[in-house]
C-alpha cells in the first residue's frame, strides 16, 4: 500500500466522522419516530460551545463534553415544542437550525481568529507501530475510535437490547406501544437528546479536529449531509457508516481527480458525491420489502396519549 | 430624525423617546453604510472590510457612525438592503462582493446625492467608485517564494472558483514561481466554496497526498494552513496574517488591507472632494500587504521576495511582463510588454506551468 | 400538573388568538434577549415590525420577498398533505430559472411579445423536469424523495455556477461570472411605479386561490388528501399513488421554476451564480407554519418575510449583528410553533 493511498484514506476517515456522529444520532431519533431536522443547528451549537470550552479551560475532554451537553441542550428546546407542546416536527426543527446558526454566531464572536492545538491522536503502543495497519487503524484520535465504538453501541442497542425494542416499537406505532404501557413521549425525549448529544459530537468534532478553530456557519451544510445519510442508512447503524464513508470517500477522490488534472469542469467534479449517493441508493432501494422492514412507520408524527 | 421621531412616537414608551431624542442632540455625524456577503465572523474577506470599516471609526470618532449588513445575499435582497441603507441618511455605502455591482448601479441612480464605492466591479458612473487590489502582486511576491522554496517542484493551489480575480492569482504566482524555478508547477483545485473550512482543508490534503509540499489558497478560512502545519508542509495565508493557526507553516501572507482606502475616501466624501474614479490599487499604495515572514524562511528567498516586492512597488518590476507563454508554450505577450489592465480584468486562461485545464 | 387534553374540533377564536398570543411572547423574550444585549427594546421592536413596513416601498417590498415563499409554499404544502415529501424546492427554483433564463438569452434583444410567456413556459418546465428525478426514482424503484430532492439541490447549484461561468456567461463581462442582464422585453412588468413589485406577487396570490380551490373543491384535491391520511385509500377516488405522487412533485416543482423565474426576471434582472437566499428551504417552515393551508401559507409568508426586512433593518438602525437577528428570528418561529398547541388543545390542571 502507497504512501498516497494511505494518506488518502486518513483523509477520509475525517471527512467522515463528523457526519457518522451526527447522522447516528439522526438514526435513533427517526428509529423513535421523531425528524428532527435541526441536526445543521444542533452541530454548530455544539461546534462552538466545544471550542469556547476547550479554548478556555485548555481541555479538550471538556470541550468534547461541552459540545455534547450543548447539543443535548438544543434537542431539548426541539423535544419540548414538538412532543409536550405538539408542534410540526418539520417546521421545528428547521426553525432549530435558524436558531442554532445565530445562537452559535453570537457566542463565537469572540472566538473568530483564535487557533487550538486540536485533539492529539492516541498512539496505541505497540498497534500504532504496526506497519500501515497502524497508522490507518490504531493511530487516530479519540472520537474517530468513538465514532465506531458508538455504532457498533447503538447496533446492538437497536437490535439486541429491550430497551432497543421499546424505541422501535415507539416508532413503529406509538398507538400500539402506548397501549402496551411504554412512556412513548419519554422514550421520545430520551432519543431526541441523545440525537443532539450526537449532533454535538459531530461539531465538536469539526472544531476540535477536523478544522481546530470556530467560524461561522463552519459545518457548512453537514447537517444536512447527515439527515440524508440516515435516509440512504434504510435506518440501519452498519450501512450508515458506509454511506458517511462512501460520501466522504467521493468527496476526497474528486479533489484528487482534479489535482491529477482531470480535464472535467470543477463544478461537475463536485457533483459526484451527490449523484453517487442517488445511484447508489436506488440499486439498495429496489427491494421494497425492506424499506418497508424498516422504516419507522410513525415517524414525523405527532404523539398524544388522548389522540 | 424629526420624521423618524413622529414616527415612532405614538407606538413607544417615553424611555426609548428620550434616548433617541439625547442621541439626536448631537451633531449629525458622517454615516458610512458596508454591506457585506458574509459573516463578519468569517476571519477571511468580510473580516477584513470590517476591520477597514471599524478604522473609521478610529480615525474620525464621533465624526462618522458607521454600519454594517452582513450576510446579504447577492441576489434580490442585495438592491433592497443597499437603497435602505440610502435612504437612511448614509452618505456614504460601500457594497463590498462583485455580485452587488448591478443593484449598486440601480439605487445609485435614484440617490444621486448618495456615494457608493463597489468593490471588485467595473462598472462606474458619477456617483458609483469601482475600487479593488492587486493581489495578483502578492501573489507574485509569494510565487517567488514558493519557487525557490519547493523541494518536490509541485506547488498546491486551491481555489474558490474559477473567476478572472482567481485565474489572475494563479498566473501571477506561476509566472513568478517560473522565474525562479523552471521546473516547478502548480496543481489547482477548485472547492466551489468561498468559504467552507473542511472542503478546504481536503483540498489541501489531496494536494499534500499528491506531491505538493507548499500550499497557497484562495478561499477564505485558515483550515489549508492548519493542515499544512500539521502536515509539516509550507504555505501561505489568504486576507489576513494566519499565523496564529500555522506558526510554522505559514511563510508570510496576503492582507486585505482596506483600511487606508476607506479613511480616504470617507475623508474625501466629507469635504466635498470625492469623485468617481476607479482604484485597482497594490503593494505600493498599501492595499495589499505582508506580515513579518515566518522564522522559517532563508534569507536568500527573503532577499528574492523583497526585490520582487521593491520592483513592483517601484514599476520596474510587472507580475505579467512579457514574453509570457500559455499553457501550449506559445507566446500570447512579446518580451517587453506589459499586460494591459483589460486583459487582466477578464483573464480566462492559463500561462504555462500550471497543470490541467482551466474549467469553462 | 398541567396537561393537554384535546379538543374534539380545532378551535377558530384560537386560530385567531394563538398567533397574537405567539407575538406577545416574543415580546417578552425579546424583552430579555434584547436586555441582555443592552438594545432597546422598544426601539428593537419598532424596527423588526414596523419600521419595514412603514412605507408603500416597504410594503412593496414585503410583497417581494414573500411572494416566492407563497407560490412554493401552497405547493409544497399539497404535496406534504400527500405525504410526498420534496424538500429540494431549492433546486427546483434554480433550474427553473435556468431554463427561463436561457429562453431571455436566446431571444436577447428580440423585441416580442411572446418572450416572456415563453420563458414562464419554459420555468415551469425547468422546475418540472428537476422534479420529475425523484418522482421516477420514487415511483420506479422506490427511492425515498427526500433524499433524491435535498441532492438534487447540491447538484443544481452546482450547475448553476457552471453555467454561468461557462455556456451562460455574459460574452462582454469581462468573464466575470454572471450572465447579460436581460433585454426589457424580458423583464417582469412592474405593477407599482417605484417599488419592485411585480407580477409574481398578483401571481402568489392566484396560486394561493388555485391551491384552495384545488385542494377543497377538486377531486383531485380530496385523492391528495386522503392519500395522506391512508395511502390505499386514494386509489378510490380513482388516483393510484404513484399518479399522485408524480401530481405532488410535479406541482412543487412546477410551482418552485416558475418562483426562480420571478427572481430573475424580476427584481434581480440577470443569472447569477446564487439567486435565491433559500426560499426553497424558507417555503418548507411556511408550508408547516400555515399549516398546510393556502391561506395559512399566505400569512406565514408574510411574517416570514417580514422577520427577513426586520433583521436588516436592526442590523442598520441598532447596529444588531445578524446573529441576535437569528436566534431572534428563531424564537419567533418557536413560539408561534408553540402556540398551535392551543388550537387542538385544551390546558388543564390535572
Amino acid at each position: 500500500m502507497n504512501e498516497t493511498l494511505m494518506l488518502t484514506v486518513l483523509t477520509i476517515i475525517t471527512a467522515a466522522t463528523p457526519l457518522v456522529y451526527a447522522a447516528l444520532g439522526e438514526l435513533v431519533v427517526e428509529r423513535a419516530g421523531v425528524l428532527n431536522l435541526g441536526v445543521e443547528g444542533m452541530m454548530l451549537g455544539g461546534a462552538v460551545c466545544s471550542f469556547a470550552v476547550a479554548h478556555y479551560s485548555g481541555s479538550a475532554t471538556l470541550g468534547i463534553v461541552a459540545g455534547l451537553l450543548a447539543g443535548m441542550l438544543l434537542a431539548l428546546i426541539f423535544a419540548f415544542l414538538t412532543l409536550s407542546l405538539q408542534s410540526s416536527q418539520v417546521a421545528t426543527g428547521l426553525a432549530l437550525t435558524i436558531f442554532g446558526i445565530g445562537i452559535s454566531a453570537l457566542i463565537g464572536q469572540s472566538l473568530v481568529g483564535i487557533a487550538f492545538a486540536g485533539l492529539p491522536a492516541l498512539h496505541i503502543p505497540w498497534l500504532s507501530d504496526l506497519p500501515i495497519v497502524g497508522r490507518l487503524l490504531f493511530s487516530h484520535d479519540v472520537l474517530v475510535y468513538g465514532s465506531f465504538l458508538m455504532v457498533a453501541l447503538v447496533a446492538w442497542f437497536l437490535n439486541r437490547t429491550r430497551a432497543g425494542l421499546v424505541l422501535r416499537a415507539v416508532g413503529d406505532s406509538h398507538h400500539a406501544a402506548h397501549a402496551l404501557g411504554i412512556r412513548v413521549v419519554r422514550v421520545r425525549y430520551l432519543a431526541t437528546l441523545f440525537g443532539g448529544a450526537c449532533a454535538g459530537l459531530g461539531g465538536a468534532y469539526l472544531s476540535l479536529v477536523y478544522t481546530p478553530m470556530w467560524s461561522e456557519n463552519m459545518s457548512a451544510g453537514r447537517g444536512w449531509i447527515a439527515l440524508a445519510l440516515v435516509v440512504f442508512s434504510v435506518w440501519q447503524p452498519g450501512r450508515l457508516l458506509l454511506g458517511a464513508y462512501l460520501f466522504g470517500g467521493i468527496s476526497i477522490l474528486q479533489l484528487h481527480g482534479q489535482a491529477l488534472g482531470i480535464n472535467v469542469p470543477s463544478q461537475l467534479m463536485s457533483m459526484l458525491p451527490y449523484l453517487t449517493t442517488i445511484l447508489v441508493l436506488v440499486l439498495i432501494s429496489r427491494d421494497r420489502g425492506r424499506i418497508r422492514r424498516n422504516a419507522p412507520a410513525s415517524i414525523g408524527q405527532a404523539f398524544h396519549p388522548t389522540t | 430624525m424629526s420624521v423618524y421621531l413622529k414616527r415612532m412616537g405614538v407606538v413607544l414608551g417615553a424611555a426609548v423617546l428620550s434616548a433617541v431624542a439625547l442621541s439626536a442632540q448631537a451633531a449629525d455625524p458622517f454615516k458610512v453604510g458596508f454591506i457585506y456577503v458574509g459573516p463578519v465572523g468569517d476571519h477571511g474577506w468580510t473580516y477584513r472590510h470590517d476591520v477597514g470599516r471599524k478604522a473609521l471609526e478610529t480615525e474620525f470618532g464621533e465624526g462618522v457612525e458607521t454600519t454594517f449588513v452582513e450576510s446579504v445575499p447577492e441576489g434580490a435582497d442585495a438592491e433592497r438592503v443597499i437603497r435602505k441603507l440610502a435612504s437612511s441618511g448614509h452618505n456614504l455605502i460601500f457594497t463590498t462582493s462583485f455580485g452587488f455591482m448591478n443593484p449598486t448601479l440601480k439605487v445609485a441612480k435614484d440617490f444621486p446625492d448618495v456615494k457608493f464605492e463597489h468593490a471588485t466591479g467595473y462598472k462606474r458612473t458619477d456617483n458609483v467608485s469601482t475600487y479593488g487590489a492587486r493581489f495578483y502582486e502578492g501573489r507574485a511576491v509569494i510565487g517567488t517564494m514558493a519557487g525557490m522554496m519547493t523541494k518536490s517542484n509541485i506547488v498546491g493551489y486551491i481555489g474558490s472558483f474559477p473567476i478572472p480575480e482567481v485565474v489572475r492569482g494563479i498566473n501571477a504566482f506561476t509566472i513568478a514561481m517560473r522565474k525562479v524555478n523552471p521546473d516547478a508547477e502548480v496543481k489547482v483545485v477548485w472547492v466551489n466554496s468561498w468559504y467552507d473550512p473542511g472542503k478546504e482543508a481536503d483540498a489541501a490534503k489531496a494536494l499534500i497526498d499528491q506531491g505538493a509540499d507548499i500550499i497557497t489558497q484562495h478561499t477564505d478560512s485558515p483550515a489549508p494552513l492548519q493542515v499544512a502545519e500539521e502536515r509539516g508542509v509550507y504555505g501561505f495565508g489568504q486576507a489576513s496574517d494566519m499565523s496564529a493557526f500555522a506558526p510554522k507553516s505559514q511563510l508570510t501572507s496576503i492582507i486585505d488591507n482596506w483600511d487606508a482606502y476607506y479613511v480616504d475616501r470617507t475623508r474625501a466624501a466629507m469635504d466635498g472632494s470625492w469623485a468617481s474614479m476607479d482604484t485597482w490599487g497594490g503593494i505600493k499604495s498599501g492595499m495589499v500587504s505582508f506580515p513579518e515572514y515566518s522564522a522559517d524562511v532563508p534569507d536568500d528567498v527573503k532577499e528574492a521576495a523583497e526585490v520582487v516586492r521593491d520592483g513592483i512597488i517601484g514599476g520596474t518590476l510587472h507580475p505579467f511582463q512579457g514574453p509570457v507563454l500559455n499553457q501550449a508554450g506559445e507566446e500570447i505577450l512579446p518580451a517587453g510588454e506589459v499586460m494591459d489592465d483589460g486583459t487582466l480584468l477578464g483573464m480566462n486562461f492559463y500561462v504555462q506551468g500550471v497543470q490541467g485545464d482551466l474549467p469553462k | 400538573m398541567i396537561a393537554l387534553q384535546r379538543r374534539a374540533d380545532p378551535s377558530r377564536l384560537m386560530g385567531y388568538l394563538a398567533p397574537l398570543l405567539a407575538l406577545l411572547i416574543t415580546l417578552l423574550a425579546g424583552l430579555i434577549l434584547f436586555a441582555i444585549l443592552g438594545v432597546p427594546v422598544g426601539a428593537a421592536f419598532y424596527s423588526f415590525f414596523v419600521e419595514p413596513v412603514s412605507n408603500l416601498y416597504g410594503v412593496a417590498e414585503l410583497a417581494v420577498k414573500a411572494a416566492p415563499l407563497v407560490i412554493i409554499g401552497v405547493a409544497l404544502s399539497i404535496g406534504f398533505r400527500a405525504q410526498v415529501w420534496n424538500i429540494g424546492a431549492e433546486g427546483q427554483l434554480i433550474l427553473g430559472a435556468i431554463t427561463g433564463a436561457a429562453v431571455a438569452l436566446l431571444f436577447y434583444e428580440v423585441d416580442v411579445w411572446y418572450v416572456l410567456p415563453l420563458m414562464m413556459l419554459a420555468s415551469v418546465a425547468g422546475g418540472m423536469a428537476w422534479a420529475a428525478i425523484p418522482a421516477l426514482l420514487k415511483t420506479r424503484f422506490n427511492v425515498n424523495e427526500i433524499l433524491t430532492s435535498l441532492m438534487l439541490t447540491y447538484v443544481a447549484v452546482l450547475l448553476l455556477s457552471w453555467l454561468v461561468s461557462g455556456p451562460m456567461r455574459d460574452p462582454d463581462g469581462f468573464n466575470f461570472p454572471e450572465s447579460r442582464l436581460f433585454h426589457d422585453a424580458a423583464l417582469l412588468p412592474r405593477i407599482l411605479d417605484g417599488t419592485r413589485l411585480h407580477l409574481g406577487a398578483v401571481v402568489a396570490l392566484g396560486v394561493v386561490v388555485a391551491g384552495w380551490v384545488l385542494l377543497s373543491r377538486t377531486l383531485l384535491g380530496f385523492a391528495l388528501r386522503v392519500n395522506g391520511a391512508a395511502p390505499r385509500a386514494g386509489a378510490h377516488a380513482g388516483f393510484n399513488q404513484s399518479k399522485l405522487i408524480w401530481i405532488a412533485l410535479l406541482l412543487g416543482g412546477g410551482c418552485a421554476g416558475l418562483a426562480g423565474l420571478f427572481e430573475v426576471a424580476g427584481p434581480i434582472g440577470q443569472l447569477l451564480p446564487s439567486i435565491s437566499p433559500g426560499y426553497g428551504f424558507t417555503a418548507i417552515i411556511v408550508a408547516f407554519l400555515g399549516r398546510l393551508h393556502p391561506v395559512g401559507v399566505l400569512f406565514a409568508s408574510l411574517v416570514m418575510a417580514l422577520s427577513y426586512l426586520g433583521g436588516e433593518t436592526a442590523q442598520i438602525t441598532l447596529n444588531l449583528p445578524l446573529a441576535v437577528t437569528g436566534v431572534f428570528q428563531g424564537m419567533l418561529l418557536f413560539f408561534l410553533l408553540a402556540t398551535d398547541v392551543l388550537i387542538n388543545y385544551r390546558v388543564v390542571l390535572k
